[in-house]
């Protein structure tokens, strides 16, 4: 008698219930994925939007004083969302030029040799944990910063200093974390435009940086973006690096000022915050989530766009 | 002869928007690789100097006066491997699915969509969901189960991506072959997709490796700041449901405390380790491409 193994040569009502199961599970594992995502928005919004009611929309988002613990709390976050924005679109206009132009060189007008030192040395940079950049922002930035503060500011009488931690360290610190990021992904996006139209361009007389600027960018635009919405997702999402440097004050988002992101004001104040307060953070939570699915949809919707007009 | 050479000096005539933004590019790269060195060299130059055995072995203690990590090391250990356990078999079945059963349609892009969206969305609002989901609603508290299950959904796209493109890498002349002489799919999978499959999956595990390391912020508020060693045997596993802080963790604390010299040892320790994963990775990715 032979043993029910499984096998090839197994019993075919075994291997239906076996391929059924196996189907079912993996079909399990695959919806994890949006089993989360569902979850996720779901608590977010179940969470952030008590206090958005309970106080009323108009006065957390587009109030101006943010006093939690006062007698007479006001919840105002206008100042917190424009420093978020503001700091991140500062961030990408310094990071992303940069990055796009390191990738050139690395892909394209670089000596080998160093091509081959700098590209995995900026992939090891891109690994780095968030924190190590914050410390560095500390120590080196901040101190830079304090003696342009004290320097710009030596007579005025209004100013606060703020020994250093303003959005302007901030913004640097961003922008430097985004750097490895964007570098990646634009060489990977500048190496993969066939040789082709590299060689067909120089072919009719066109010179290295024409050839570089005016065929191989654009051919490569649709990496490029993505290194941009990664650029900026990553961010619009840090909070640990830019936490002990950004300072810790609520301020409109000026660049000697101490100012508060939606990351930073979420992760100052969670240790602490009670009843109202702590359902004030989530709400801010849930509008940095908002802010982020709109970011992740329109750029991903813009990619779609240029791919189907390339098509 | 001086007509060739009047072509020639015509063609090296640069053009000057050329020379600008060949300066320009020179300039991005130098502060590029300027920062990377700046970067790498001052925390070897200030951690060196606080890296000794007594503070890769011991725990903080406020009687001695002295500080040490070995809590934290174990916590990380902890969290990547609870994570891996966690994460490992639901990205590859995930991408099993995708791959191997499932029709292109409405579905595929469905869950395809979502994996990719779970990639982008940043670490604190993980942090937050996890504090919210799993530690109160589920009752797991801060526990490093909490911070590892936060992890995992962090992690989860890394897998799933990783082992799709390892699985696509597979000739369809592999699935037509074992279909052929009669093996069901599940058994067709298990012995030669999977293997072949192997290190593509292994790249995402260590890739994995490498994000759980780094992250801090959605650890914060799931898994907490503990540090002691357990003491017994049982305690190693009761370790899982209480708090404990990693490395990036710890960093963050004493960056807090402004103690900035133990903050630069563990930013050294951290740095190691992430060298150590990108030359895994690249070692892994050369073995790919020499075995084909």
């Amino acid at each position: 008698m032979q043993q029910k193994k499984m096998s090839i040569i197994s019993s075919y009502k075994n291997k239906t219930v076996i391929e059924t199961v196996a189907q079912a599970v993996f079909m399990a594992c695959a919806f994890a994925a949006v089993f989360a995502v569902i979850s996720i928005s779901a608590y977010m919004i179940i969470s952030g939007t008590p206090a958005l009611f309970k106080i009323g929309i108009g006065e957390i988002l587009f109030g101006e004083i943010w006093k939690p613990s006062a007698a007479n709390p006001s919840y105002g976050i206008l100042y917190v969302i424009l420093t978020s924005i503001v700091g991140t679109g500062l961030a990408i206009l310094i990071g992303v030029p940069i990055g796009v132009f390191t990738a050139i060189f690395l892909a394209e007008t670089a000596p080998k040799q160093l091509a081959a030192i700098v590209k995995p040395a900026v992939e090891l940079l891109a690994g780095i944990p968030s924190v190590i950049y914050g410390l560095l922002g500390i120590l080196i930035l901040n101190p830079l910063m304090y003696k342009a503060e004290c320097s710009i500011f030596a007579n005025s009488k209004t100013h606060q200093f703020t020994g250093g931690a303003n959005l302007i360290s901030a913004v640097l610190v961003l922008a430097i974390m985004i750097l490895p990021t964007v570098i990646n992904v634009s060489e990977s996006a500048i190496r993969a435009v066939p040789e082709h139209l590299k060689s067909a361009s120089l072919a009719v007389g066109a010179s290295k940086m024409q050839t570089i600027f005016k065929v191989i960018l654009p051919a490569a635009k649709s990496g490029i973006i993505t290194a941009i919405v990664l650029g900026v997702g990553r961010a619009i999402g840090e909070a640990m690096a830019i936490s002990l440097v950004s300072g810790n004050s609520v301020n409109i988002p000026l660049p000697f000022n101490s100012v508060r992101f939606l990351t930073t004001a979420i992760v100052s104040e969670m240790g602490y915050a009670t009843d109202m307060h702590r359902e004030v953070l989530f709400t801010i939570g849930l509008v940095l989530f908002v802010f982020i699915m709109l970011i992740n949809v329109t750029l991903t919707k813009i990619l779609k766009h240029d791919n189907q007009k390339n098509n | 002869m001086n007509e060739r050479q009047s072509i020639i000096v015509k063609r090296k005539k640069a053009r000057p928007s050329d020379m600008v933004l060949h300066i320009l590019i020179n300039i991005s790269a130098a502060i590029a690789i300027m920062l990377l060195v700046g970067i790498v060299g001052y925390v070897f130059y200030r951690g060196s100097g606080v890296i000794s055995k007594a503070f890769l072995t011991t725990v903080p203690s406020t009687i001695k006066g002295t500080f040490g990590i070995a809590g934290n090391i174990l916590n990380t250990l902890y969290m990547i491997i609870l994570t891996l356990l966690i994460a490992t078999p639901i990205g590859v079945g995930a991408a099993i699915y995708l791959n191997e059963y499932a029709r292109p349609g409405r579905m595929v892009n469905v869950i395809e969509f979502t994996t990719e969206t779970l990639a982008g969305i940043p670490s604190i609002i993980f942090g937050l969901f996890g504090m919210i989901f799993l530690g109160t609603a589920l009752k797991f508290g801060y526990s490093i189960l909490t911070g590892a299950l936060t992890l995992t959904l962090m992690v989860l796209p890394l897998i799933t991506r990783n082992t799709q493109e390892a699985l696509k890498t597979v000739p369809d002349t592999y699935r037509s072959g074992a279909l052929g002489i009669g093996a069901t799919k599940w058994y067709m999978i298990r012995t030669i997709m999977l293997p072949s499959a192997m290190p593509g999956i292994l790249t995402g595990i260590i890739l994995s490796i490498g994000r759980i390391v780094g992250e801090s912020a959605a650890l914060l508020f799931t898994s907490g700041s503990g540090y002691l060693l357990p003491q017994t045997g049982k305690a190693f596993l009761e370790k899982i449901m209480q708090p404990g802080g990693t490395l990036t963790i710890q960093l963050y604390l004493c960056m807090s405390k402004a103690q900035y010299d133990e903050a630069f040892g563990i930013a050294l320790v951290l740095l190691v380790i992430v060298l150590i994963i990108n030359f895994l990775t690249k070692f892994l990715v050369w073995r790919l491409n020499v075995r084909k």
